[in-house]
């Protein structure tokens, strides 16, 4: 308790309170920019602590990567393209919503949850950081192949209309994730013999291709950029407390979304990239309404932005207890730590007990300041984006796109791909196999192959190696969860066709 | 005319001859003139990454101009390095990090690299991570012989994990192998970073690592011996795999190249500029668990020949025994 309050201390001072906002805004705008990942902002920034001291490092990298994960839904709401891969689930209602005129009360929800999701991360790693740390390591090869088995069943929710398609489009995208050096055996495949395509095609850069040049394309092929003026009576209702009585309206849609951005928080490796797809699809499973879902929900929405937040505080679980990383950022975080002498590990809460508590309150304070630069910046983003003409618009996009896929590796190679891969996007689109299958494809595939190779090496020694798959009650949970999954769509179907069927007897017999 | 139109281009050639010379000669006298690009051809936040930005600012002091690090990941590092060999200008202001054994096993293991081992200037190897067997800090085996006793009674049972295929994790893995007469299980993984997780959980019995690991997770993880020639300063009590009786010395090195063809004088510049930093920032490279080296000029060729003799015996037994 001493700790705490001397934690809270440390941060009651103007330079603390300056460094949460500006870190906060910094990210905002370098997650609102397709091609800038929160990783990405943290990397470039980590210089800059390297004079600063530990604590003051720490709370800035805290706050820009608390921003970043929240900013990158501005560009999924106003341009259909997530800014990060946390808020693909994001575009899927934001955009619809922004299409209808709904834009700022879209920015508004996705503001309030993002603060809840933050906050809620903060409070995981506050009161449950060493059981959840040791449910982290539980997740071996079998489990990582099993959750992205989980994964791809999410495409029968993703895919709009035919369930044949999506599935057509998650393979296209587990094929293009196989090019490239394979990521077990080093082995390189498909590279046409051109060495760059050892680098194979990186994810972001697929999310940007696949996202951003078809809704250009579309933009110009329209002549008209696709945002709905917004309406008087929708300024009102995107007011904060109107928005956040809306938000806390449903709770059990809140707090599902927290646990599931959480539990895959803590897993090593994997973060908001899939949290907020899950957990997109868990709301839609739990709706009463999941036809609805993709034309503007605010449930959805809601379910994407709380649960990618929750990542950023969720994901350090593994981090400050045990030095694990538990997303790609979070390695940036671990970087700092060590440079200052800081070893991340359980005794890190009692050894540097007032720096570390510190680093969490900050998060949580970080979270808290999203609110008032999310919808300030929020609406500039907006005003800039509606009143630029389309013929700047989209050049301007374009260009952005660019630079931003150039600077993530900094490869021209990449932008050949981003471009090819968006044209090719926006004919597969013209026939109904959507980008979200694909781009879903491509991250899974990975996930599932290293996690399946790695299973059966690992049981050189039993006679059938493959038996390590269904070894640990770990993986029972998740075979369960996968086929339940798969089968609902159908069960809804079966139980919407016998539903329909009583109504037509009941009907007859009058 | 013809004559005359000849001895017109025949100028006009020469002349810009002189004034390529020229410049160029310029470029040398004042060199370095504007901002060196240091490419760094894995992801941010890497051990790499990380000690490209302890050297920056000493560097920039030193030589007096800025050095942006960049960061080009793909392929392990092939990418990079494959696109540099190809496009670089030999001038000294594109420099790039490379690391030992990949620019050596890559080429020999794959067939679309892009790159040649010789196909670089070197710079100097600045700093080198020695291999160790790491395990559970609270498991069974305290000791290697407690390791070896138990893949001899469990042929292939025993896993070790390790950062990539023909890596040094993987070949110091097979030397292991092959000198005590066991059967162990190598599982590759994409980085040092997911292997800490599977080894902690259980899903792997060991892992050959860099001792960075060993120093990073001492009260998780046990270090059985090290694969250096004497013991490293941040892990005392653990015994070398030679104090063991075992033959095994290997790990990572990193260092900095230029193109082939830079001017010497360029060189010795870079040379000078990398041996002051290495030792400016030696003290707070060994606390994260780093040994220094200070490899330049015909020590850093002969170390990369040295460990490509090494490594091919390794990888053309391992090829003989696929077929």
């Amino acid at each position: 308790m001493d700790i705490c309050l001397q934690a809270m201390g440390a941060l009651a001072h103007p330079k603390m309170i300056l460094l949460i906002f500006g870190g906060v805004t910094i990210g905002l705008f370098a997650g609102a920019m397709p091609g800038l990942t929160a990783t990405m902002a943290l990397a470039v920034l980590l210089p800059f602590t390297f004079t600063m001291t530990p604590l003051d490092g720490l709370v800035a990298l805290g706050a820009v990567y608390m921003g970043a994960i929240y900013g990158g839904s501005f560009a999924a709401i106003l341009v259909n393209t997530p800014g990060t891969p946390s808020s693909i689930a994001t575009a899927f209602e934001g955009y619809p919503m922004a299409k209808q005129g709904r834009a700022l009360e879209a920015i508004s929800v996705a503001t309030v949850a993002s603060a809840i999701g933050g906050i809620a991360g903060v409070l995981f790693l506050l009161f449950l950081a060493p059981p959840l740390a040791l449910l982290s390591i539980r997740f071996g090869p079998a489990e990582y192949f099993w959750v992205a088995m989980l994964g791809l069943t999410l495409i029968a929710t993703l895919s709009e209309g035919s369930v044949f398609k999506g599935f057509l489009g998650g393979t296209i995208g587990i094929m293009l994730g196989t090019i490239g050096l394979s990521p077990v055996g080093g082995e390189s495949r498909f590279t046409l013999g051109i060495p760059v395509m050892q680098g194979g095609i990186e994810m972001i850069v697929a999310l940007i291709g696949l996202f951003v040049i078809p809704e250009l394309y579309n933009m110009a092929a329209l002549g008209r950029a696709s945002l709905g003026a917004v309406s008087v009576a929708d300024k009102e209702k995107s007011s904060f407390w109107r928005v956040a009585a809306k938000v806390f309206s449903k709770p059990g849609n809140l707090i599902r979304s927290c646990i599931i951005g959480e539990i895959i928080a803590i897993m090593p490796g994997a973060g908001g990239n899939i949290a907020n797809l899950v957990a997109y699809n868990e709301a839609k499973r739990a709706s009463k309404t999941p036809e609805r879902f993709g034309t503007g929900t605010t449930e959805g929405l809601i379910a994407s932005e709380s649960s990618n937040n929750v990542t950023v505080a969720g994901s350090m679980v593994p981090l400050l207890t045990l030095g694990i990383p538990g997303a790609p950022p979070d390695a940036v975080i671990l970087g700092v730590m060590l440079l200052h002498g800081l070893r991340p590990g359980i005794e890190l809460f009692t050894t540097s007990g007032v720096l570390t508590y510190a680093f969490i309150f900050s998060m949580g304070l970080a979270a808290i300041a999203m609110v008032p630069v999310g919808l300030l910046g929020g609406r500039l983003i907006y005003r800039v984006i509606f009143r630029t003409p389309h013929f700047f618009l989209v050049p301007t996009i374009g260009l952005a796109t660019i630079v931003g896929t150039f600077a993530l590796r900094n490869s021209l190679s990449d932008v050949m791909i981003m471009l090819i891969l968006g044209t090719t996007g926006y004919l597969l689109k013209q026939i109904g196999i959507a980008s979200a299958p694909i781009v879903l494809g491509l991250i899974l595939g990975t996930i599932a192959e290293v996690g399946y190779v790695q299973a059966i090496l690992g049981g050189a020694a039993y006679r059938f190696p493959w038996f390590r798959l269904f070894e640990n009650p770990l993986s029972w949970i998740l075979i369960a969860m996968v086929v339940v999954s798969a089968a609902w769509p159908f069960l809804l179907a079966l139980k919407r066709r016998m539903w329909s069927a009583e109504k037509v007897n009941k009907g007859g017999a009058k | 005319m013809k004559l005359k139109r000849f001895i017109g281009c025949f100028c006009m050639v020469l002349a810009a001859v002189v004034l390529a010379t020229i410049q160029h000669n310029d470029a040398l006298a004042a060199y370095p003139d504007k901002p060196i690009n240091y490419i760094i051809s894995f992801n941010p936040g890497g051990e790499s990454d990380v000690t490209a930005r302890l050297q920056q600012s000493h560097l920039e002091k030193i030589l007096g101009v800025t050095v942006n690090v960049t960061h080009k990941p793909g392929g392990g590092g092939a990418v990079a390095w494959s696109e540099f060999q190809r496009t670089a200008r030999p001038d000294g202001y594109t420099i790039i990090g490379v690391n030992i054994p990949h620019i050596i096993a890559q080429p020999m293991e794959r067939k679309d690299t892009g790159y040649t081992t010789d196909g670089f200037e070197l710079i100097m190897w600045f700093h080198f991570t020695p291999n160790a067997l790491i395990v559970q800090r609270d498991g069974d085996i305290k000791t290697l012989a407690d390791f070896i006793k138990l893949a001899k009674a469990k042929p292939k049972a025993v896993t070790v994990a390790g950062s990539g295929t023909y890596s040094a994790n993987h070949l110091d893995a097979l030397r292991l192998d092959k000198l005590a007469g066991i059967q162990t299980t190598y599982v590759p993984h994409t980085g040092t970073g997911p292997i800490i997780p599977a080894l902690m959980g259980g899903h792997v019995t060991s892992t050959m690592n860099y001792t960075m690991v060993g120093v990073q997770y001492k009260d998780k993880l046990r270090t059985l011996a090290v694969a250096a020639d004497a013991r490293v300063a941040m892990l005392p009590d653990v015994p070398t795999f030679k104090e063991l009786g075992y033959d095994i010395v290997g790990g990572a090195y990193r260092g900095v190249a230029v193109p082939k063809g830079t001017p010497p004088d360029i060189v010795k510049k870079l040379t000078d500029a990398f041996l002051k930093t290495t030792d400016l920032i030696a003290a707070k490279q060994r606390e994260m668990g780093f040994e220094i080296t200070t490899a330049t000029g015909k020590q850093a060729i002969d170390l990369v020949a040295r460990m490509k003799a090494d490594y091919g015996g390794i990888l053309s037994e391992l090829e003989a025994q696929k077929k």
